[in-house]
């Protein structure tokens, strides 16, 4: 019995939750318009990550010497630009933060953003990121649009105060260009490889349409069937 | 060659195999674009068993492990990413073609005699392959694959009487777990492909033993020439070989532009949330089956609970898939194909196809009082095709089936 | 009846340029699937350069760390060690002492002969302690004239429990054993004097 009110409890709340979403309305995002094959973009995307966001957050599924690697950057200028308690450029990259000092400062550790691209989307990255503004009621003194009561101090402030606008849009894109790659590294050579499995389908398909053709004449002009 | 052939003629029959299924075995010359979607399904089966086994190489059925071990499969194996996609697009593409190859069946009347066990043996292939995607689903332990598990198998929870134990008996626990990971996992690489893999076999023996039905639904058979062979047939190989050949690169080509530049193909082929790892203590905002399952999991939630139960819409959605395996007895027509039907059922299978697919789009839609209205609408559609089909299908008027297949 | 005719060359040519392509096509698809069975990334940052600190190892003692999932061996010998290491009736009983012969690629050329060790570091021997033969770890047995592996004539070393194979202080293996070849020197340097790293070479000037 008890699992049959489970079963009732879940399916309520499920039915209940999609319901909430369907009133809630669209929550805007702005677009976040990243090039993933901007390599400029990935590099200052993966030292600002480096430097105002690893401290709290892992990448745990990605490793150092892979970002070197993908974004054409020497083992040592990782070593020196992104690295900072003494890793092996071939270990993950994971947080120096212990976790129950984390529970103790924000209520729980900080999630991992290995694929938080892939799972939220850059759009809401790159607006979740210029979202914060000034709350006081809140512990960390910020609340933010996308997402409410967000337990996360705004990280980035420093770097609003002493950067334009449009400076600030492109370090936030270029944080968010970075983490779409973290979240599907893959993603830099998909797209060019695909160029080439098309065209190389493309011409076997040629080919075989002819071949087709070819041995389809002898439907077409009775000579299979000639027996008829 | 000759010597090698024989040597194993003699203990094996090969030739006999070859002719009897391939060089030998008359097709009706005119398939049109639907018949391709037999030889595809093949294909896609054996790309998800190749990349199958190699992704079993890698990832740990184990919850502790396994959503890290897809990742892992994704960026530190060497091309492990081709591996997963390959496999996540196929599952999805294997439902693209099957669904076009039984709607190729409803089209030209393939189930009706004599070839109602090629259509039931179909039916069987069709609930593996939804069990097979189901499980698979469950391996990657995401967010949706966690909650999608416990939701579905939350159903076997209403069956009156014996649903709790049921429920725990699946499990293994009291709720979705290691446990029940690692039985799907049995299950999704051992059981179900080697249950699909003799299916397909005997789904293929049958139908060569038939023949092949085609676009006029006229039995070729029965029109033979001196040698024995029928008049409008054509050998498989080499006629359909080559053509199905160039309908697999057709099919490639789509196949790797989804792959390459759209690999989740935004949420429905790899749904978003199930790049977050299982967490038993958070349902995600929006939860839903992957879309080919979507129909009739909207026939479930578009029947309301009765009597303080949910089993009605559970005992709905297994009916739902279950009937389609009745359609040989149900349709009483005298003609097989669309193309010489009554138009009650062109009527019919018109509206059928939008309620199908009317349902599939509301499955993956949150519900809302318009959407429930429109599934309702749409299951009540969808029971009436079958339902009333011994009796559109006797009255209106037919056009007489020719000889011979034209074109 | 048509009057067309089959051009059995186009339709030769057109299955075969079909095949061709095909094969090369397969050729393609067979390449990714046979590279997944490549060392991960995962097990190629486990496959790098190990440090070992030597600061407390004392004469005598060895120590054993993991490089490449391998034993790597390092120990400490005494001056009189490196000494009968050269002597005359310990050379005589060995397959190939210069590392000349089977043994040639079992060492790194900048190590000193018959220690088998870099030069000013003669006393620390590093070594992949996996056995030539079939790849059991050898026992250390350091003591000379032990009664079990041949009295007088053992000189201390390494004995193979497997198969029996024994081999030297330097690693170099006894004449008689089954293993073909002296023991693996990884490469090695120094980073400074109390710090071996494993699998990096030392900088040449």
């Amino acid at each position: 019995m008890k699992t049959y009110i489970r079963i009732k409890l879940l399916l309520v709340t499920f039915f209940l939750s999609l319901s909430v979403l369907a009133s809630g309305g669209e929550l805007h995002l702005d677009e976040a318009h990243t090039d993933i094959s901007n390599t400029a973009s990935l590099q200052n995307g993966a030292k600002l990550f480096m430097n105002y966001c690893s401290g709290c957050h892992a990448i745990s599924f990605m490793r150092y010497n892979r970002i070197a690697k993908d974004l054409s950057l020497s083992d040592s200028a990782v070593a020196e630009n992104l690295m900072f308690a003494g890793e092996k450029v071939g270990e993950l990259i994971t947080t120096a933060m212990p976790e129950d000092a984390a529970s103790k400062w924000f209520g729980g550790v900080p999630p991992d953003l290995s694929l938080v691209a892939r799972s939220k989307g850059t759009d809401w990255i790159y607006s979740y990121l210029r979202g914060f503004y000034p709350d006081d009621s809140k512990v960390f003194g910020v609340n933010n649009k996308v997402l409410a009561n967000a337990s996360m101090p705004d990280a980035l402030w420093s770097l609003k105060e002493n950067q334009s606008g449009a400076e600030f849009d492109q370090s936030v894109r270029d944080i968010t260009n970075f983490l779409d790659y973290v979240g599907e590294p893959a993603k830099l050579i998909r797209t060019g490889l695909g160029a080439w499995v098309l065209s190389f389908l493309v011409l076997l398909f040629v080919l075989s349409y002819f071949l087709k053709k070819e041995y389809w004449k002898d439907v077409k002009y009775g000579i299979w069937r000639s027996r008829d | 060659m000759n010597k090698k052939q024989n040597w194993i003629d003699q203990r094996f029959p090969l030739t006999k195999t070859w002719n009897e299924h391939l060089a030998k075995y008359y097709a009706p010359r005119n398939f049109n674009f639907w018949y391709f979607f037999g030889s595809l399904a093949i294909l896609v089966l054996v790309l998800q068993l190749v990349t199958g086994i190699f992704l079993t190489m890698y990832f740990k059925p184990d919850a502790a492990n396994a959503f890290t071990s897809v990742e892992y499969i994704m960026r530190d194996v060497e091309w492990g990413w081709l591996m997963r996609y390959l496999h996540s697009t196929g599952a999805s593409a294997f439902f693209v073609i099957i669904y076009f190859h039984m709607y190729r069946g409803l089209l030209y009347g393939s189930y009706k005699a004599p070839r109602e066990l090629i259509w039931l043996l179909g039916m069987a292939l069709y609930i593996a392959l939804m069990a097979e995607a189901f499980m698979g689903y469950v391996l990657p332990w995401g967010q949706m694959s966690y909650w999608g598990a416990q939701v579905i198998i939350s159903l076997f929870g209403s069956v009156p009487v014996i649903g709790p134990d049921l429920l725990v008996w699946i499990l293994g626990d009291y709720a979705v777990g290691d446990p029940a990971l690692t039985r799907f996992f049995s299950l999704h690489v051992v059981a179900l492909p080697l249950i699909l893999v003799v299916l397909v076999f005997l789904h293929i023996v049958a139908l060569h033993a038939v023949g092949s039905n085609n676009p006029d639904g006229v039995e070729i058979k029965k029109t033979k020439d001196k040698d024995g062979i029928p008049k409008d047939g054509i050998p498989f190989h080499p006629y359909y070989t080559v053509k199905d050949i160039m309908g697999v690169f057709v099919f490639l080509i789509i196949f790797c532009s989804v792959l390459f530049y759209a690999p989740a193909l935004n949420g429905y082929f790899l749904e978003h949330a199930n790049f977050v790892e299982a967490n038993p203590l958070q349902t995600p905002d929006h939860i839903a089956p992957l879309w080919y399952l979507t129909p009739f999991y909207s026939v479930l939630r578009a029947i309301p609970p009765m009597f303080g139960s949910q089993f009605p819409g559970v005992l709905a959605m297994f009916v739902a898939l279950l009937i389609l395996a009745a359609l040989p007895w149900l349709d009483r027509s005298p003609v097989k194909s669309i193309r010489y039907r009554s138009s009650p059922f062109k009527w019919a299978l018109g509206v059928f196809v939008i309620s199908f697919v009317v349902l599939g789009w509301l499955g993956m839609e949150p519900v809302t009082p318009r959407n429930v209205l429109l599934a309702r609408i749409c299951t009540f559609l969808y029971f009436a095709f079958f339902i009333l089909m011994p009796w559109y299908t006797s009255i209106g008027k037919t056009k007489e089936v020719p000889e011979r297949v034209t074109e | 009846m048509s009057e067309q005719t089959i051009d059995l060359k186009k339709r030769r040519f057109l299955t075969q340029a079909t095949s061709v392509v095909g094969a090369v096509g397969v050729g393609f698809v067979a390449w990714p699937f046979l590279s997944t069975w490549k060392p991960t990334a995962r097990a190629k940052a486990a496959g790098v350069p190990v440090d070992v600190d030597i600061s407390k190892l004392e004469t005598g003692q060895l120590v054993r760390v993991l490089w490449r999932k391998k034993p790597v061996w390092i120990f400490k010998r005494d001056a009189e060690t490196l000494k009968s290491l050269e002597s005359e009736s310990l050379l005589k009983v060995l397959t190939d002492p210069e590392g000349s012969g089977n043994s040639k690629n079992q060492q790194p050329k900048y190590v000193t002969p018959n220690y088998r060790s870099i030069e000013g570091k003669e006393e620390l021997a590093v070594i992949v302690g996996v056995c030539t033969h079939l790849g059991c770890s050898p026992t250390y047995r350091p003591e000379p004239g032990a009664a079990d592996l041949g009295g007088d004539s053992w000189k201390g070393g390494f004995y193979c429990p497997c198969h029996g194979s024994k081999f030297d202080l330097a690693g170099r293996v006894y004449a008689g054993a089954p293993a073909p070849t002296n023991l693996m020197i990884p490469p090695y340097s120094f980073v400074s004097d109390t710090l071996i790293r494993i699998g990096v070479d030392p900088v040449t000037s």
